[in-house]
Parts: C-alpha cells; structure tokens; sequence
C-alpha cells in the first residue's frame, strides 16, 4: 500500500525527515510514533500526496503521488491531526459536500452520509452547526468524513488526542472495526496504550530518521527487558543507589523519584535489593511496556 | 456498513468548480439576505447621485453624443456592482477560509486541487457579482436607462469584470498576512470607485499623463464598456476593455493557482 525507500522532506535548510524506509501492507495497522518535531506530520502529509517529495522515492497505492496526487487522494482517508471541518455548513452537508469533492454522485453521497452519522452516534445532530458539537462528537466526525469515498488506506494523524477516556475507547472501537473490515490504517500517535492497542507494526521516529521498527512486542523484546522494577527511596538518594544496585538488572535508569531497573525477572531484582539491606519506600514490579522503549530510543528531554 | 464497491471517476476540471460553487451555494442558500445589501448599495448611488445629484445637471457628453446624467452614472454603478460583488468573496472570504477555516487544507486532502480551488473559488466570485448586476441591469431596464439593444451585453460584460476582479483580487489576498492588510485593499477600492469617470468624464482629467493612468485602470475599462454598451455607442474601446479584462482575469486565475501550490503544498 505504501512503499517508501529513501524519503525526505526538508523546508529550507531544516530536514524534517531525512531518508526512511516503509513498507506498509494491506490490511495491516501501521503506526509511527515519536516525540514532536519527529517528522511524522511531515510523512504523514507526504503519504497524503499533499506534500512534495523532497528526496527518495515514494509510492502509494502502486502511484507516484507527484504525478498522480488526485488518483491516490481519490482512494485515501484523512484525519488531521486538528478537527478542520466546514464550519460553515451544517453537519449532515460536512459529509455530504465533502464526499461530492470525491465525484460520488448525489445519491451516493446522501446515503452513504448517513451511515456515516450513525457511525460516528451523531444522527440526531445531522442538521446542527459544527461549532455546536462537543470535542468528540467533532473527532468522530472528523473521522466519518474520512470514510465517506471508502478508503483503502486510511490516514489517522493523533486520533484520539484531546479525547477524554470513553471517546477513546469509542473510537477504539470503530478503528478496530474498520481494520477488521480490511481498511489499511496508518496512524501517528505519542500514546504508547494506544500504539499497543491499535498497531500491528510500527515504527519508531527520532529527528527525522527511523529508531525502531517492528510489532509492539518486538520493539520491546528487543529494546527492553520483560519486567521492569520500579524502586522509590527518599528524595535525593537515588543518584547514590542506583551505583549499589548497577549489576541487579541489564540497565539502571534514575529519575529524581524513583529509580528503574530494566530486568527478565523484576520480583529477584526487588529480594536481591532488600538482601544488600536497602529498604526502598516502595517497589513495583511490572511488565515492559512501549512507553518503555519509546523513552529508551528518544530519550526522556523535551524535544521542543 | 454498506460499502461502495465502484470507485469514482476522477472529477473534470468543470465538475470540480460545479462542486465547489454548490459549496458555496449550499452555504449562502440560507443567508441569502447579505446579497440584498450588496445589491442596494450601487442602486442607492444611482437614485442619490444619477438621479438627485443628476437633477442639477444638464448633460454629459459621452463619445460625441449627449446624455442625460442617470444614463451615465447608471452603467458606471453597473460596473461598481460586479466590482463590489467580486470583491467580497475573494478577499474577505477567501483569507478567511484559508487562514482561520483551513477550508482548502480539507479540499486537498480529496481529489481537488489547486487548480481546482482557484477557478471554483473565482467563478464564485464572479456569479455573485454577475447576480449584482444582472439585478442592477433589470432596474436601469425598468427605469430607462438603457439607451439600445446593446444593452444586453453588459450583463456578459459585467460577468467579465467580475471574473478579472475576482482572480486578482484573490490572487492579491494570498500574500495578505493579517486583517490590518485589508485596510489596502479598501484604499485600491475607494479611489477606483470615485476616479474610474464614475461620476463625472474621463474629459475631467484633462490631457496629461493622469488621464493615461486612469485610463489604464481596470475599473475604468469596465465603467466604459458598459456604458458604451448601455448608451449604444460603441467604438474600438469596447474591444481593448474587453482584451484587458480577459487577460487580467487569467493572469490573476494564473498567480492563484501557484500561490495556493506554493502556501499549502508543503
């Protein structure tokens, strides 16, 4: 479905992305994640063939989106990242103009606008203006309007950003469904849950090149230990600890409440600990998780 | 969920501006009452000055022949109409959805384009002043001040002055950065309103390199057409207006279409 080799984009002197390799298959959720500034706006505009190719080759749909933009467009969903609906015409027309600019005909478009309403549970608002609708009612607006041409491969740039937890799982649920309906998903988040729940492969993004790749459980079989213990001792000590416990796990990370110590078997790191007659405050034993490994390949500094 | 096994044909160029004049339709079909105003104002200028003003007046002389003062303010207000109606959209409007509605962002997510969005957006520009002027038109019929058959011709001749200002006014908002900029665009519109032989002849200017200027500029060339076609006397002037608008008009549809590539295709 997407086939990248090499691509970048720059804007000026800034690389926002400077050469990767993607391959995305049908039917398959694929996510790209990363701090802000990654450079997956940057890819996910260019797979939307509204984005001029800086560099490297990149292929939608068998098409090359600088001579066939239209063509792919016909065949994409999109869901920005911001809710940019037609604030000037009502909900129902949202989905039914917009589907018009798809060349659907008239008929078409007013059933399959319809559908769309009881999709996103938002038909007894079909003639309510969109500023009227709440946060999530926009978002799931948002993305019935990117259903309206039946999409082969649809485009979600942070889906449930802003969304409080019911909408999620809504949402969740309805992309879940979509997948299972064989939509191809491309999704670009910064919530790990959300890459666990929904991506069947993924792909992890730093300054503009690709950090990682692989399904959830790869990433963190292979970039992180399978349990990791959390360990809180009082303000200030952790820094002198964490030498003292060095060689109980493959890694020891401080924070300034608590240290972590990435290992196979959290519960032995916990008795060896207590064994040197260290006495944390409060230890937690859990499973690695994306979130993990995520920190692990972008580091824990603000990337902007 | 039903799902549409047929995958549409792309849209031609001409679909693509019928769907985003129905847009625009769609969004003003209930707010039809904002064209009232803007097809008040050049009336109000026709009875206020062509008619009172005019009353004090004896007559213009218009290429050699006499006129009474209505029948030379009416198609200059003709003119305005299309002018004005043009204006509108594609300056307020048209920053508007593409600063704060980021309403083009959408429609390149779909098979539109660039090139798509320009002329739709022009051709909406150019229907609402052509209906400003055709309403115009149907009052100076009523009230006799169409002086010849030719009138029937300024109303394409209004929809030509329509389009040209439509696709440079447009053309001229896409380097607009902030409402303050707008205060330009009411400071080109005021003078080419009150300097375009509106109210009084070309003849006023005299014969120096002022006239050649006023001459030169577009309302000008629409006032003149019209009321040319109006009064009945037409010259080799019509076909030089007619030229300029046309080659304003693309010229500007030309610019559109690359600023739009170069603001939102990133």
């Amino acid at each position: 479905m997407i086939s990248a080799r090499g691509l970048r984009k720059s804007f000026g002197d800034f690389e926002a992305v400077k050469g990767i390799d993607v391959e995305v298959r049908k039917g398959e959720a694929f996510g790209f994640l990363g701090p802000n500034g990654a450079g997956k706006s940057s890819t996910m505009r260019m797979i939307a063939s509204v984005s001029p190719v800086s560099g490297g080759e990149l292929r939608i749909l068998g098409m090359d989106p600088a001579t066939d933009g239209p063509a792919i467009r016909g065949r994409l969903g999109v869901c920005p990242q911001e809710d940019t609906l037609d604030n000037e015409l009502n909900v129902f027309d949202n989905l039914y103009i917009y589907g018009r600019y798809f060349g659907i005909d008239r008929a078409t478009c007013r059933e399959r606008a319809q559908e769309l309403l009881e999709f996103a549970q938002i038909t007894e608002k079909a003639k309510a203006k969109v500023e009227d609708l709440s946060g999530g009612m926009k978002r799931r607006l948002t993305i019935a309007r990117s259903l309206i041409n039946n999409p082969d491969l649809l485009l979600l740039d942070e889906p449930t950003t802003g969304l409080d937890p019911q909408a999620r799982h809504v949402l969740w649920d309805q992309l879940f469904r979509l997948k299972q309906a064989g939509v191809t998903l491309v999704i670009t988040t910064h919530y790990m849950d959300e890459a666990e729940q929904l991506c069947d492969r993924l792909v992890v993004m730093d300054k503009g090149r690709i950090a990682a790749e692989g399904s959830p459980r790869e990433l963190i079989d292979a970039h992180s230990t399978r349990e990791v213990a959390e360990l809180r001792f009082g303000v200030g000590e952790h820094e002198a600890l964490a030498e003292k416990i060095e060689d109980l796990g493959e890694r020891v990370e401080v924070l300034p409440d608590r240290l972590l110590v990435y290992s196979d078997h959290g519960e032995d790191v916990v008795t060896a600990v207590l064994d040197r007659g260290l006495h944390p405050i409060a230890t937690l034993v859990r499973r690695s998780t994306l979130e993990d490994v995520f920190l692990r390949l972008t580091g824990r500094s603000l990337a902007d | 969920m039903a799902l549409i096994q047929e995958i549409p044909a792309p849209l031609t160029p001409a679909a693509a501006t019928k769907v985003l004049v129905l847009r625009n339709y769609v969004v003003y079909k209930d707010a039809w009452k904002l064209f009232i105003t803007g097809f008040l104002e050049p009336v109000f200028y026709l009875f206020s000055i062509g008619i009172g003003v005019g009353q004090l007046i004896d007559t213009f002389e218009f290429h050699g022949e006499a006129i009474p003062y209505a029948e030379f303010v009416a198609p200059a207000m003709l003119a305005t109409s299309a002018f004005n109606g043009a204006l509108l959209d594609s300056t307020y409007n048209v920053f508007f959805k593409m600063k704060y509605e980021k309403l083009y962002d959408q429609m390149l997510a779909t098979p539109l384009t660039t090139g798509d969005i320009a002329r739709g957006e022009i051709t909406w520009g150019l229907m609402r002043g052509s209906v400003y002027s055709a309403a115009f038109l149907v009052v100076m019929a009523l009230m006799g001040l169409t002086q010849s058959w030719w009138a029937v011709l300024a109303l394409p001749a209004a929809v030509l002055i329509a389009f040209a200002f439509s696709a440079v006014c447009m053309a001229v908002t896409t380097w607009m950065t902030s409402w303050q900029d707008f205060d330009k665009i009411t400071l080109a519109q005021m003078p080419l309103f009150l300097f375009s032989a509106t109210f009084f002849p070309i003849e006023a200017f005299g014969d120096g390199v002022l006239r050649w200027v006023v001459e030169a500029t577009p309302l000008y060339r629409g006032v003149v057409l019209c009321r040319e076609l109006t009064t009945g006397v037409i010259t080799w002037e019509s076909a030089i207006s007619v030229v300029y608008l046309v080659v304003m008009g693309a010229i500007g549809l030309f610019v559109v279409r690359r600023r739009l590539d170069k603001l939102l295709l990133t």
